[in-house]
């Protein structure tokens, strides 16, 4: 039995199981706004649209299944491809000129593409969800011996957090890395060193949209795939990258799997504060910090 | 020796800053080889004159030509890619990159740039700080730095900007004994420069640039007889 004095005891088994619910909450915090720094890091813009882009992974795999019998791991390739195209195009074709102007015109830009974007699909698929199975390899519990785990759960955490890695790496240990954040310092002079800066944009641009996309495949066999997923995740999304530091690829990551947890085990010790934890912690770290925890200050 | 051949040229070159017209039709030809210097009062419109030929200011009209190829219709990272390197007044070293990938940040863009062994070797300062962050360094280990990363690249044309601003007199003359290494390697400098007794020691031709205009033109070999008129000019 585990126990915080004077607000709840709770069965260890019970404990781990809303261990593992935050952690998969994490996972997909991490993963969000993982690609919402990346963005802003590079290009400045607030992306609104990131919740929409995560549905649009969702719904990809789901299309990818149900029209073309594309199974899950097609999907987990195509779908994330597939957003990055869309977002190609919305970069290309209206997103590079916000780069000039105040991050404002960003953020109210990609908020009237998510509205188009949710309200199309709001239109033809209404607010309900579609269902959307787990690969069969991934089907079924795992008994671990202090907890029972459901497989497909257990794999969005690795896969996530593999990605995250994966990413990280990227950035911080690779010459494309060294491009971007140099690019993100003086893309200027970057230029005048023969690097194609605007395409390296256009490319993050799809790069970070591709890992809300593939997130949104990652999803899909847990939440239902619904035009509205996306909005009950940006909000939540958005704290954790303000918490974690705008534009700091680290600070997404942590704070996501952190603030993750925490939402979980806040539901389990004192629900009703489980729905706010996360922006009362923002809160704190902006008092005491207000770069974010692994954000540098302007 | 420089090779009598203009490897750029420039005609009639006008830049603005948003409103502000900056450079009034300013003509000048590099030869292949040879070290040209631009020298004025702080403000004169050298800086610009490079970032015009450079692309990064975009908004100006004129003639400028790389081997006979029109520059002003070429994007700015293509540029770099026909031999050009920069360095900047401001140096440009980014701190979230280590010295190491700083020096390799440029990419390749022809044969026959050094090797980074090479680079470590004239510039001992800098293999020590490999590691260190980018804006850690001295603003003499910077300024090498600076000039480090474009002699990697294999551009034969360099364009420096104030190398020796806010600089100790002994780092001064190593960066003057780096770029003499430079000029005798048969590589083609261009030196924005208003410690003129720094650029003397370098250039095979001035240009003196004031209110955004070429004024004057002369060889090494004529600047004793222009020295009194020049010290009034520049106010040195």
């Amino acid at each position: 039995m585990f126990c915080i004095p004077y607000v709840k005891c709770l069965p260890f088994v019970a404990l781990y199981g809303q261990l593992l619910l935050g952690l998969i909450n994490g996972s997909f915090y991490a993963l969000l706004s993982l690609g919402l720094a990346v963005i802003f890091g590079m290009l400045r813009v607030i992306n609104f649209a990131h919740g929409a882009l995560y549905m649009l992974g969702a719904f990809v795999s789901w299309w990818l299944s149900v029209a073309l019998g594309i199974p899950y791991w097609g999907a987990l390739i195509v779908a994330p491809l597939a957003v990055g195209l869309v977002a190609v195009v919305i970069e290309k074709t209206m997103l590079h000129q916000m780069y000039r102007l105040d991050p404002l015109y960003g953020l109210l830009l990609t908020f009237g593409i998510t509205q188009v974007i949710e309200g199309t699909f709001r239109y033809f698929y209404g607010a309900s969800g579609q269902p959307y199975p787990p690969p069969p390899a991934l089907s079924g519990p795992l008994n671990l011996g202090f907890m029972i785990l459901p497989i497909y759960r257990g794999w969005v955490v690795v896969i996530s957090i593999l990605a995250c890695l994966g990413t990280w790496l990227l950035i911080e240990r690779t010459r494309i890395g060294a491009y971007l954040r140099a690019a993100t310092e003086n893309p200027v002079l970057v230029q005048t060193f023969g690097i194609n800066v605007p395409l390296m944009m256009t490319l993050t641009y799809a790069f970070g949209a591709a890992l809300a996309g593939f997130a949104g495949v990652l999803a899909a066999p847990i939440y239902q795939v619904s035009p509205l997923m996306g909005t009950n995740l940006i909000i939540i999304v958005f704290a954790v990258v303000v918490a974690g530091g705008m534009g700091s690829i680290l600070g997404a990551i942590v704070t996501g799997y952190i603030l993750g947890l925490l939402e979980g085990l806040t539901k389990v010790f004192y629900p009703e504060a489980s729905n706010i934890v996360i922006f009362v912690v923002m809160a704190i770290v902006l008092l005491l910090r207000p770069a974010g925890l692994f954000g540098r200050a302007a | 020796m420089p090779i009598d051949r203009a490897l750029l040229e420039i005609e009639d070159l006008n830049a603005w800053y948003g409103e502000s017209h900056v450079l009034h039709g300013i003509s000048f030809d590099v030869r292949e080889g040879e070290t040209l210097s631009l020298i004025g009062r702080n403000g004169a419109g050298k800086t610009t004159t490079l970032r015009a030929i450079l692309g990064i200011v975009r908004n100006r009209t004129g003639v400028i030509r790389f081997r006979g190829e029109d520059l002003t219709v070429i994007p700015l990272h293509a540029i770099a890619r026909r031999g050009l390197g920069y360095v900047p007044e401001e140096r440009g070293i980014f701190a979230s990159l280590t010295v190491a990938e700083n020096l390799v940040l440029p990419p390749v863009v022809k044969d026959g740039g050094m090797s980074e062994e090479e680079i470590y070797e004239l510039f001992p300062n800098l293999a020590e700080r490999r590691s260190s962050q980018g804006t850690k360094l001295s603003g003499g280990e910077q300024q090498m730095l600076a000039i480090a990363r474009i002699l990697r690249t294999g551009a034969n044309v360099i364009l420096l900007d104030e190398p020796t601003e806010g600089l100790a007199p002994v780092i001064v003359e190593r960066i003057g004994e780096v770029l003499q290494l430079l000029k005798a390697r048969g590589m083609t400098i261009i030196l924005v420069e208003q410690n003129f007794h720094f650029a003397r020691k370098l250039a095979d031709r001035y240009v003196v640039v004031e209110h955004g205009s070429a004024i004057d033109y002369f060889g090494a070999s004529e600047l004793d007889a222009k020295m009194a008129g020049l010290a009034e000019q520049l106010g040195v």
